[in-house]
């Protein structure tokens, strides 16, 4: 793959009257977005194809900083308000921003319907196991023993898997990266972009300030070590014991199959509608 | 592709299913019908008592419309569902009652933030909580009004009858998408599940507004200021339109920090209402010329007081009725003009007082306002209105 100049990349998708990004230094989400972009410039989409949406917390801001149509919208809702779109305009594809908190608890519900409608989305989720916006509080993807500002003695509480939540409600693709396999992670989002159905990619994402800071990792360096150390690929996780698996997170493509998006399975619907009544289509 | 509703094809259609004349109707039938000849092609919602027939219709004859329905998971989704539909250049609509418009206000205050259209119909059942769920009543009048957080203006219609569901219905949606605005739509079980005689109009009869779109490039860079109602720019539509619930200056991009842009922003919200005032309230006056006593009912509660005012009348007392068909913004310019006229009001509803709150803003001390009470899911009686009347007389 070829790969383009940043600023390049910048240049061309980026609202200049929107920066700099309120990202905080060694934050995760400017690269997951770098990577997003580069699959929409490689694979050559249109961005008046494209509606961004996003709920709230840090990585929810992206789409007030990309030029595309855009909507931030309410704490974990980004899915529900998508379905209204995708479901009446089929030919726009649908990228969602969104965090662990936002997604795995206020917005556990729209995230696992969405998936079972299989709406045509693809999620890229920014898993930094903290609530950075609101200053470092425990989120429900915390491995235990890991702090927060509400859990200054350390999770006690079992985390979710967002990715293999996703699998077993049925999304059509499911990847999980941290944001330092970036090749791997822009391959997923290309991949991802192209299916039909719901699609995510999960990103673990250095969050130094709020996170890493509580958990003596300073640095985002740090944190990609930390992840280096934690993260098991699929193939070599098959082959593991439970119990080695144990405060380890698996990375690599977990689902990629091809069920009907929610947008075809509509039309379809209103044809069966109308043959029912007898109308000839 | 968009539906507007107003397109040959689906006049058509609408000709086709929906021949005009009389029809024995249930009113949440008739608030689905109004929907549609409204040009609503896309309703979200979730199941409730007393609200669901309005559901079941629109799933039942929307896609014959070549419309979308969508059952979502819950209420807070459903309005969700609804403002990106709305965005994506659809009228849309939803329907709920007491513990799902609780949910949804988080989103009602998006869609008011953000300006986009959309309808809202709460049929009110008897509460708090689940209360009485299969019973009507009035209890969600300041909820429609102030059940979303943070200075917003609301508008909210109330019928008092089949036939006046499927108008208020339409009148609902031309003011949402002329304003670009939610609109609520405060109906109440005992209508909702009344069934009488109601017309079926021709389309023709039917006046439907469709919101205002930028002309051009130039225009679709302000979705959020410019004017007092700015065009609305679709998604998908190459304007590269960013739409957040945060504080945004006119060009839709956000900013917080900036005092003048926050107040700008809002104050344009609550004025874009106001200017429109006298077109949006809309009002039902009986024997308001000669009166010593006023009825101010709304609703349900408005028929019962018509039926007593007949009858106090019809023993010499002086009785008028005014009935807000328009409950927010609240026509109190004329409650102020007809309250000079009286030395009581009674303000008969299906709560322990909530209409007459709003009432009393607009009516000077020396006037007995009294309310009419009844709450436990049973509609006010003629007679109980009578003798309250005839107490006062």
């Amino acid at each position: 793959m070829h790969l383009k100049s940043a600023y390049e990349i910048r240049e061309k998708y980026l609202r200049k009257d929107m920066l700099p990004t309120i990202f905080c230094p060694g934050c995760g989400i400017g690269s997951a977005l770098q990577y997003t972009l580069r699959a929409i410039d490689d694979l050559g989409i249109s961005p008046d194809e494209i509606v961004w949406v996003s709920g709230i917390g840090c990585s929810s801001r992206v789409p007030g900083f990309v030029n595309f149509d855009g909507l931030h919208t309410t704490h974990g809702r980004a899915l529900a308000f998508a379905t209204g779109i995708k479901l009446v305009n089929p030919d726009l594809k649908i990228i969602a921003f969104m965090g662990d908190g936002d997604t795995a608890a206020i917005g556990g519900n729209h995230f696992l319907h969405a998936i079972r409608r299989n709406l045509d989305v693809t999620v890229i989720l920014i898993n930094n196991f903290t609530y950075g916006m609101t200053g470092g509080q425990v989120a429900p993807t915390a491995l235990k023993g890991l702090k927060g500002t509400t859990a200054p003695y350390g999770q006690f509480e079992n985390p979710f898997d967002i990715a293999e939540l996703a699998v077993a409600a049925g999304a059509n693709y499911v990847a999980r990266w941290s944001v330092f396999n970036y090749l791997q992670g822009i391959n997923s989002i290309k991949k991802a972009l192209q299916k039909e159905g719901f699609t995510l990619v999960e990103f673990l994402s250095p969050c130094p300030i709020s996170f890493g800071r509580r958990n003596r990792m300073k640095t985002a360096p740090e944190l990609l070590r930390w992840y280096q150390k934690i993260t098991v690929p699929l193939a070599k996780a098959k082959k593991m014991p439970p119990e080695e698996l144990e405060g380890k997170i698996v990375i690599g493509e977990f689902a990629d199959r091809n069920r009907p998006g929610l947008a075809r399975e509509y039309e379809e619907y209103k044809k069966r509608a109308k043959k029912m009544m007898g109308w000839e289509e | 592709m968009i539906i507007r509703g107003d397109e040959p094809e689906q006049l058509r259609l609408l000709r086709k299913l929906y021949k005009p004349g009389n029809y024995f109707m249930q009113g949440n039938e008739a608030v689905a019908y109004g929907a549609l000849f409204a040009g609503c092609r896309f309703y979200a919602g979730y199941p409730i008592t007393p609200s669901s027939e309005i559901a079941e219709t629109m799933a039942r004859e929307l896609p014959k419309l070549h419309g979308y329905y969508l059952q979502m998971e819950d209420e807070i989704g459903s309005i969700a569902a609804m403002v990106g539909a709305s965005w994506t250049g659809f009228k849309v609509m939803t329907a709920t009652s007491g513990p799902g418009f609780s949910l949804m206000q988080e989103n009602l205050g998006y869609a008011v933030m953000t300006e986009t259209p959309l309808v809202l119909v709460d049929v009110q059942r008897s509460g708090p909580s689940t209360g009485q769920a299969t019973k009507g009543a009035q209890g969600d009048f300041f909820q429609a009004r102030w059940g979303t957080h943070g200075d917003h203006p609301i508008v909210a219609v109330s019928p008092v009858s089949v036939e006046d569901a499927f108008w208020e219905t339409i009148r609902a949606f031309n003011i949402a998408e002329k304003l670009r605005s939610p609109v609520v739509v405060l109906f109440d079980g005992v209508i909702a599940h009344t069934r009488e005689q109601m017309r079926i109009p021709d389309v023709s009869e039917v006046e439907i507004t469709y919101r205002k779109l930028p002309k051009n490039e130039e225009e679709a860079k302000l979705p959020f200021g410019g004017a007092l109602v700015p065009p609305m720019p679709l998604f998908g539509h190459g304007y590269f339109t960013h739409v957040t619930g945060s504080t945004h200056k006119e060009n839709g991009l956000r900013d917080v920090y900036t005092q003048e842009v926050h107040d700008r922003l809002v104050r344009r919200i609550h004025k874009k209402i106001e200017e429109h005032e006298e077109e949006i309230q809309k009002w039902e006056e009986y024997f308001t010329d000669d009166m010593d006593i006023l009825i101010v009912s709304w609703g349900v509660s408005a028929r019962p007081s018509l039926g007593a005012v007949l009858k106090a009348r019809d023993d010499g007392i002086k009785a008028g009725l005014f009935v807000p068909k328009t409950v927010h913004p609240f026509p109190g310019k004329r409650i102020r003009e007809l309250s000079k006229k009286v030395r009581v009001i009674l303000v008969p509803e299906m709560n322990l007082g909530q209409l007459i709150l709003e009432v009393q803003r607009y009516v000077n001390d020396d006037v007995l306002l009294k309310g009419v009470n009844k709450i436990g899911g049973v509609p006010l009686r003629v007679e109980e209105i009578l003798r309250e009347i005839r107490g006062v007389a």
